[in-house]
């Protein structure tokens, strides 16, 4: 379980993060939505212990991620695994080697179970037989698949997406969400996902939260959140250029 | 507003200490982590070829040129006091003891130094060294390590690789051109040559290497703000490489004379 207290991170003086609370279930998928800019990745990235809290803590299995010693950090880092917004795939390893790389470094699994191992991710995404292409030969989409295969090749208990569907076709992100899903039902990952896409938010969430002014201003089951009476909410999930979002905005023109 | 330079002056200071400061905490890290197993090995063999091997054209080339203005410029002086037999051991001398070594180290520091921040940069920007990290792997055991050692082993084998050429051109030279004869070209050269000669120049390689490793991945590390920033990045690390090789060298060779004299 993933428990996020009071978490509060400021970037040269700008507030991101504001005492933002938050729980998120062993197995649950909880969904994040919020407007670009809203430090929706930097929230992930102190999940993972990428950035450290000015204030505030984050808890992972009942451990501070911020105090963990190397070990744990690493235990922590082997049973939770990322996928980052730009893919951030290794341009000096091919796809096979990205895929693999978990595997390659920390244990001592034999070649033959690997190249099964990372065809097997391959395929879950839908590119198998692509292992010898460099990254740089990958269009966007594909980038991110890949980016997505390494991170459920190493068979992970928390996986932390950081939109996974966008820049992909419709059909494709179709496949993605099928495939957050199936990791949800079959193999009870928690997922932590941040989009922009509504439609997979509904269609894949436990919970989803909103985040707002560096806090959750709302979370909640998706049909909840469809009801919402809540405008900074209803504005969001709705689309709509007019509201209190954008209200501020508005008056500062 | 007469403040105004003071306060940028004071600002360099800072940024300068600052350099210093995380360049020393990432010289801590990575000697620590080179002797920390799991050891690999196969990181350090590629970039041993990079650094090392890929270098030895640029080195040769530079090193024999090295090697010819010496012999002329010692000839242009040695000929006013008559003694063109002693051409030969101050080639030899000059070149072991400082050109070799600091001639060696700027190539590749322009070479691989560069590269490396280049390198290093580009994944910061792209997050892949936070790719790194979220899989448990430590980006200075992962990247630092195998550039340190590598460098660390390689510049002085391309120094001394250097030095056989400079002298090499020398000796060109002095027997094609001056008429010196090649037997007294050799046994000036050795003779005018002893261990602690080539001993301090390595030495001083050893150290170049280090520093080249150290510096250019510290710059790339440290990229903020895209391609730009890379670029910036790259040219600040060959800068700084620069003055720290020069600075280094004029440290060890005072240390050197005081000490071993
Ligand atoms: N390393 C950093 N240094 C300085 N500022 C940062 C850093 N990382 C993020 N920020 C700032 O924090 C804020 C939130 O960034 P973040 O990347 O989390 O946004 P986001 O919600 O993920 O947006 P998007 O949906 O566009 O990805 C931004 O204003 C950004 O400028
Ligand atoms: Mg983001």
């Amino acid at each position: 379980m993933i428990k996020i207290k009071e978490l509060t991170k400021r970037f040269n003086n700008v507030l991101v993060l504001k005492d933002l609370n938050l729980d998120i279930q062993t197995g649950q998928t909880c969904v994040i939505i919020g407007r670009s800019g809203c430090g929706k990745s930097v929230l992930l990235k102190h999940i993972i212990g990428l950035l450290k809290p000015d204030k505030g803590k984050v808890l992972v299995d009942g451990k501070e991620v911020a105090l963990m010693k190397e070990l744990e950090l690493t235990a922590l880092r082997s049973k939770v695994s990322m996928v980052f917004q730009g893919g951030a795939l290794f341009d000096s390893l091919n796809v096979a080697e990205n895929v693999g790389f978990g595997l390659i470094e920390h244990t001592r699994i034999n070649r033959e179970e690997l190249l099964e191992r990372v065809e097997e991710s391959l395929s879950m995404v839908g590119l198998g037989g692509i292992g010898n292409l460099a990254p740089s030969e990958l269009s966007g989409g594909m980038k991110k698949r890949v980016a997505l295969a390494r991170a459920i090749c190493i068979r992970p208990e928390i996986i932390l997406y950081d939109e996974p569907t966008t820049g992909l076709d419709p059909i494709n992100a179709d496949s993605i969400n099928e495939l957050i899903r199936s990791l949800h039902d079959k193999l009870k990952v928690t997922s932590v996902v941040v989009t922009h896409d509504m439609k997979s938010a509904y269609h894949i969430a436990d919970k989803i939260a909103m985040m707002y002014k560096g806090k959750i201003v709302l979370e909640g089951a998706p049909s909840e959140i469809q009801k919402t009476a809540d405008p900074v909410v209803h504005q969001f999930i709705n689309g709509l250029s007019k509201g209190p979002i954008t209200e501020a905005i508005d008056t500062f023109k | 507003m007469f403040m105004l330079p003071f306060i940028d002056l004071g600002r360099k200071v800072i940024g300068f200490l600052h350099f210093i400061g995380g360049l020393t905490n990432l010289a801590a890290q990575t000697v620590y982590l080179t002797f920390k197993p799991p050891y690999k090995y196969e990181h350090t063999i590629v970039q041993l070829k990079k650094a090392g091997y890929d270098s030895f054209p640029i080195v040769s080339v530079v090193a024999l040129f090295i090697g010819f203005i010496f012999a002329l410029q010692s000839a242009y002086f040695m000929q006013k006091l008559g003694s063109e037999m002693y051409i030969a051991s101050l080639v030899a001398l000059s070149i072991v003891r400082e050109l070799g070594p600091v001639i060696t180290a700027l190539v590749v520091a322009g070479r691989v130094g560069a590269s490396n921040t280049a390198e290093l940069g580009s994944m910061q920007v792209t997050e892949q060294i936070d790719a790194l990290e979220t899989m448990a792997t430590n980006p200075i055991k992962y990247l630092v390590v195998p550039r340190f050692v590598a460098l660390g082993i390689m510049l002085p084998v391309l120094t001394l690789y250097a030095n056989i050429i400079g002298i090499l051109g020398g000796y060109l030279i002095c027997v094609m051109k001056l008429g010196i004869s090649s037997s007294m070209y050799m046994n000036i050269t050795f003779d005018s040559l002893s261990f602690k000669d080539l001993f301090t120049g390595l030495f001083k390689a050893w150290i170049f290497g280090m520093l080249i490793a150290l510096i250019s991945c510290h710059e790339g590390f440290n990229v903020t703000g895209g391609a730009e920033g890379v670029g910036k990045a790259t040219t600040r690390s060959v800068v700084f490489t620069f003055i720290m090789i020069i600075a280094a060298d004029c440290f060890f060779t005072a240390l050197f004379y005081f000490i071993l004299t």
